[in-house]
Order: C-alpha cells, then sequence, then structure tokens
C-alpha cells in the first residue's frame, strides 16, 4: 500500500471520482492551470479538461450558489473555497440555500454538493488565512461537516462526500497537507460520514479531537507512555456533524476521563457540544471534570511568530493537558 | 398571410410567433393569476390564512416569458411574486392554494414554507428561499450543467429590483457572462422594495449593467405580454444557440402592497396606485385580443365563471386538507431520514 502526503490523498480522492462519474467537477479560484493556491486539484484540469475542472472568477458565493444550482440538477459539485477565512461571503448559500433545499422542498429536491476549504494555521496566515470556521457551521441541520486527520481519511472521506446525496463542508487541515503522511490504498474505497475512529488504545484517559490537534495528541500519548505509563485512548472523531455520539460514549466509559482538543476556539466550538453528550450521557461514569484545550476566545491568530505560537495548540501544550487530566 | 395585412396592427401576436389559441392561453393564465391573487386576500382578510404576498400587476410579463420557453424543459427560478409565472409552467391553483393553507399536499413544501415560495421538482420550478436573488446563482449553475451536459434547455430567473443589488445578482451574473451560460435573467421591476422607491435604490439603470457582464440586456414594457413574450423568446434563441445569457427588465408597478402586513399608503399616494392602475396590462391584452377578433366579453364571462368555480375547488379542498403531523416537521433534513417513520 502506497504512503502518500493528506494533500496526495485529497487529490487521488478527486481524480478517482472524475474518473468514475462524468457528474462529478471541481470548481473554485485557481484550481484549473494552477492546481490551486495549495497543488491540492494540480493536474486534474490537464487530464479532465477545462469544463470538468473550473477556474472561477473571485466569487465565493457564486461558487457556492452555482454549484448548488448545478447539483439540485444532478451534477456532482467539489466546490473549494482558497481558505475557509473566505467561507462567509458563501455562509448565506451554505446556510440559507443548501442546508435546507431537502428540507423546505418536503424531499423533493437535494443538494448533494461537496465545499471543500482548508482550515487551521501555524503557516503564518494572520487572521484571514489561518481560521477554522467549522463551529460557525455546526449546528446547522442539514448540512454534514467532515474534517478528516489521516491521509487515509482524507482520501475516503472525499469520495464519501462526494457520493452523498446531501451537502457536506469538507474541512482539510493545510497544516496536515504535507505534514501527514501515511498508508492509502489506490482502490476505490469509501470512509463513512458519521463514524468516529479509535487511534489509539488505552485505559487512564480519554482524548478526542479531530483535525490537526490529533498530531499533537499522538506523539504526546506516545511519550507519556513511555516516560510515565500514561495510558490515553484517542478518538478522531472525523465527522462533526453527525457526530458518533456511540463512539464518544464509548471512548470515555473506556477511561471516565477526558479531555477534548481543537484549534477552533472555544466558547461555543465542537467540544462544548461533545462535553455536553458526555454530560448527558455519563455524568456520573466521570472521575474527573471534563476537560477542553483549545484555541483562545480571540477573533483569530495574529501573524507574529510570538503570538501565532500563543494561539496554536502544540505537542508540549497538549501533552501538558494529557498529564494533569492523568494525575487528577 | 393575409389576415396580418388586413389587420396589421392586431396581428402583432402572429408577428412574435404566437398562435391565436397560445395567445388566448396565456391571456385566461394572467387572468387566473390575477383571480387567484385577489381571492387569497379576501382569505387574509377574513381570517382564514395568516399572509399572503401580492404579485398584481406584474402577471402579464410573467406570463409572457413563462410562455416564451420551453415550458417541458426549461428551468424556472421565480421568486415570490410569480403567481403568474408558475401558473404558467403548469402548477394548478389548487397546488397553490394547498400552499397558501400550509398543509401536508402542498407540492411546493409540505406545508413548510411561506406562501409564495415555489417549488416542484416535476414542473422544473427550483424550489426558493425568502433571503432575495439567492436563487440566481442556483440558476446559472443549472446553465452551466446544461452547458456541460450539452443540453438544449435554458433556465430562467426573476427577481424585483430591490433584490438586483444583492451580491448574488452581480456574483451570478458575472458567472453567467465568463461562461457564455444559457440563463436568461429578467428583473421584475416594480418600483418599490417594500416602502423603498426606486430612485432611492438605484442610481443607474439595471439593464446598462448587462454591458458590464458582456452580454445583451433589454429594458421592455412589462405591462406588453407581446414584448415581452419575444424578448425573451429571443433570449432564449440565443442563449441555446451559444451565445451566453441575456438580462432583462421589465418595466412594471406594483399594484398591491408589498404583502398583506403591509400599509402602502404610509409611502406612497392613492393617485400613484391609481395613476398605474391605468396602464395595468391585463385589461390592455384583454382589449388587444378582442380587437384581434379572437376574444369576445361572452367569453370572458363564460372563462371567470370557470375560474370562480376552479378557485371555490381550490380552496375547499385546501381548507378541508389536513396539516401535516406535527412530528412530520422531523422529516428530510437528511436522505433517509424518513426511513422506518411511516
Amino acid at each position: 500500500m502506497p504512503v502518500m502526503e493528506y494533500i496526495d490523498a485529497l487529490r487521488l480522492a478527486m481524480k478517482e471520482e472524475l474518473e468514475r462519474d462524468e457528474n462529478v467537477f471541481v470548481l473554485g479560484e485557481d484550481v484549473g492551470l494552477k492546481g490551486g493556491v495549495f497543488t491540492t486539484t494540480k493536474g486534474l484540469q490537464q487530464q479532465f479538461g477545462e469544463h470538468r475542472v473550473l477556474d472561477t472568477p473571485l466569487s465565493e458565493s457564486a461558487i457556492a450558489g452555482v454549484a448548488i444550482g448545478a447539483a439540485m440538477v444532478g451534477m456532482r459539485p467539489i466546490a473549494e473555497m482558497q481558505y475557509s477565512d473566505f467561507m462567509f461571503p458563501a455562509a448565506n448559500q451554505i446556510i440559507s440555500e443548501a442546508a435546507k433545499i431537502r428540507y423546505r422542498s418536503n424531499n423533493d429536491w437535494n443538494c448533494p454538493i461537496v465545499i471543500r476549504a482548508p482550515i487551521g494555521g501555524g503557516i503564518f496566515g494572520g487572521l484571514y488565512h489561518s481560521q477554522c470556521p467549522e463551529s460557525v457551521f455546526f449546528g446547522t441541520p442539514g448540512l454534514k461537516i467532515v474534517a478528516p486527520f489521516t491521509p487515509y481519511d482524507a482520501k475516503g472521506l472525499l469520495k464519501a462526500a462526494v457520493r452523498d446525496p446531501d451537502p457536506v463542508l469538507f474541512f482539510e487541515n493545510k497544516k496536515c497537507y504535507t505534514l501527514i503522511t501515511g498508508d492509502v490504498p489506490e482502490t476505490d474505497y469509501v470512509v463513512e460520514i458519521g463514524k468516529a475512529n479509535v487511534l489509539r488504545e488505552g485505559s487512564d484517559i480519554t482524548v478526542i479531537s479531530y483535525s490537526l490537534p490529533l498530531h499533537f495528541a499522538m506523539e504526546a500519548a506516545a511519550e507519556l507512555q513511555e516516560e510515565e505509563g500514561i495510558s490515553a485512548h484517542i478518538l478522531d472523531l472525523r465527522t462533526l456533524q453527525p457526530l458518533d455520539k456511540e463512539a464518544i460514549v464509548e471512548a470515555v466509559r473506556r477511561t471516565g476521563k477526558v479531555m477534548i482538543v481543537h484549534e477552533d476556539n472555544k466558547t461555543g466550538g465542537i467540544g462544548a457540544e461533545v462535553a455536553a453528550i458526555i454530560g448527558e450521557e455519563l455524568l456520573y461514569e466521570l472521575d474527573a471534570p471534563i476537560m477542553r484545550v483549545c484555541g483562545p476566545d480571540v477573533p483569530a491568530m495574529p501573524i507574529n511568530p510570538p503570538g501565532e505560537k500563543f494561539f496554536m495548540l502544540n505537542k508540549q501544550k497538549v501533552k501538558e493537558a494529557m498529564r494533569q487530566l492523568a494525575l487528577y | 398571410m393575409n389576415e396580418m395585412e388586413s389587420k396589421p396592427i392586431t396581428a402583432r401576436h402572429h408577428e412574435v410567433g404566437l398562435t391565436d389559441e397560445q395567445a388566448i392561453d396565456m391571456y385566461r393564465v394572467m387572468l387566473l393569476a390575477r383571480k387567484f391573487d385577489e381571492r387569497v386576500l379576501l382569505l387574509q382578510r377574513a381570517g382564514k390564512i395568516n399572509f399572503h404576498v401580492s404579485g398584481i400587476g406584474q402577471e402579464t410579463a410573467q406570463v409572457a416569458a413563462g410562455f416564451a420557453l420551453d415550458r417541458q424543459n426549461d428551468y424556472y427560478l421565480p421568486y415570490y411574486r410569480d403567481y403568474g409565472l408558475v401558473l404558467s409552467v403548469g402548477m394548478t391553483v389548487r397546488e397553490l392554494m394547498l400552499s397558501v393553507f400550509a398543509k401536508a399536499e402542498d407540492p411546493n413544501s409540505g406545508g413548510r414554507q411561506m406562501p409564495g415560495h415555489f417549488g416542484s421538482k416535476r414542473l422544473r420550478i427550483v424550489t426558493g428561499s425568502s433571503p432575495v436573488t439567492t436563487q440566481v446563482p442556483h440558476a446559472v449553475g443549472i446553465a452551466l450543467a446544461a452547458k456541460m451536459k450539452k443540453q438544449p434547455i435554458v433556465s430562467l430567473v426573476t427577481f424585483g429590483e430591490g433584490s438586483s443589488n444583492q451580491g448574488d445578482f452581480h456574483e451570478g451574473c458575472n458567472f453567467a457572462g465568463v461562461h457564455k451560460l444559457p440563463v436568461i435573467i429578467m428583473c421584475e421591476n416594480n418600483q418599490y422594495a417594500i416602502s423603498v422607491p426606486a430612485h432611492k435604490q438605484l442610481g443607474g439603470r439595471i439593464v446598462d449593467r448587462a454591458a458590464g457582464y458582456g452580454f445583451p440586456g433589454f429594458r421592455v414594457d412589462g405591462n406588453d405580454p407581446l414584448e415581452v413574450y419575444r424578448v425573451v423568446k429571443e433570449a432564449r434563441e440565443r442563449a441555446i444557440s451559444g451565445d451566453g445569457p441575456t438580462l432583462i427588465e421589465a418595466m412594471m408597478y406594483r399594484l398591491s402592497p408589498h404583502s398583506t402586513s403591509d400599509n402602502d399608503l404610509a409611502y406612497r399616494t392613492k393617485e400613484e396606485v391609481e395613476e398605474n392602475r391605468a396602464k395595468d396590462g391585463i385589461p390592455k391584452y384583454k382589449q388587444y385580443l378582442i380587437e384581434a377578433g379572437i376574444w369576445s366579453d361572452e367569453q370572458e364571462e363564460q372563462f371567470l365563471v370557470e375560474v370562480r368555480g376552479m378557485l371555490d375547488d381550490a380552496t375547499t379542498y385546501a381548507d378541508k386538507a389536513p396539516f401535516p403531523t406535527p412530528e412530520s416537521s422531523l422529516l428530510h433534513v437528511y436522505d433517509g431520514d424518513a426511513e422506518g417513520s411511516r
């Protein structure tokens, strides 16, 4: 099985889906000849032509809205938002339209679009090239939201998203693009939307996370095991909406001590909902208060290196929090 | 044609390609839309229903535009006053009335949406929302799909002049212009965005914006159905031959208040409304048909009896039809979520 980078897995998923179904097409700013500002779509226009890998005007609302219109008549568009920070002009199309088309038409119409958007900081992107906007869309019924961490899931979830009959927001982490490598089968497979995945079995503490911070948690867990004998159980949510409640409950039951980690800011984040589920389902099985390790509640991260470092999670921050939880 | 030579003024419908029967059909649908609208206003005043947004004064342009397309294959993206448009495409007054009463059988939304929020996959009327102009990019997307699939179809999208100031209008037009897509973008300029008159909404003319998007724009008298028909039909021909989009600004006047919750005399005078009522396209078109010798007061009387019967039937049917069950509010958020629940 080939080992590849996260970004290559995403590209492979699009390539396979473009080959599989002639209704699939990619649209976005710079996705064509250039292959995207991160090279995520590199080579696809050359292979599939200008009509299936479409450079669009700088118009996020049109990118989303045109994709929605095409999807309603049977196409399977993959719309790229260059940075998730630039999704907000399209938010009305996503929240008022895509999310509600099936519901408002009483199941007459549906809207099978995928909107890919890179999230996350740590690239000196400043306020508007670093955000994690998932909490803005989370809690909007009608949308599915995925955020893969491994290259395997990046490919499998993107393919599942393309085939899903409902709108899927696909938050890929730009820091993961080349940092995270892993085994990716060249065969056709999908990862089911709505299912979390245990990345590491453990017995002392449970870490629930998604996207890049899992990288820090996995490294921290390995060190804590080796250095202090702390055994961490790590759950990758993979899908943020709908959350895999069963997997969350099961993962917390394993240890009775739980920590939720995400880069998006703490207040109103995915972690708040995960904590609420835990509180509702198994409050009396907890051996420690629920802990959240998240970005600070500031509008977005600064570009100056100390400021960015202060905002970002890293292995040390996550490891220290995990130790504290284990010692509680 | 000899007939045209002998009656040069009254054969305009032939000139634009309408048969006598089609010209009369158009009139019937306009009148039906008007009578439907008036009936719903009465129902609202009588307290039978909660709310109505009227399209009175706009029916001539709506129906003419509907008739100018391929009503078996083209896509329609109406806005909330387009009763005339959806009736011309094949929606029935019973279906509209089910929506007005918010009943389960309403094909537009199953009683979920406000009246005027049309949608029917069967009729290719694309489901719409209340934030205005979001449907313009959708129409462009449908046109993009048609171009990709090499299908000889167009999409027609309508909206008010107030809506033309939304970003989605601009973004959609520009996208359509870049890719030369088969979409007809028609503004129903009814002079008011609720209470704000056109001169406080628009610094220039909507039709002139077309030049900036690289496609033709036409301003047309919306009270003249034959002219609207001609312009939309020509736009469709251009679209089908790969010449791209057309912007149409149909000039008209919203004779009713914005909605049943609006008192329009707070911001405009009775005289102004009456002055525009005199320009109403429906009686003018009736006169044209009579002068053309293809319609008569007797036929009108007979048709109005028929319409009254249809509206009575639709009202009774919709009034008696069951509401959706409360629990059905939980369904159709995602595909398959209704499985196992009735």
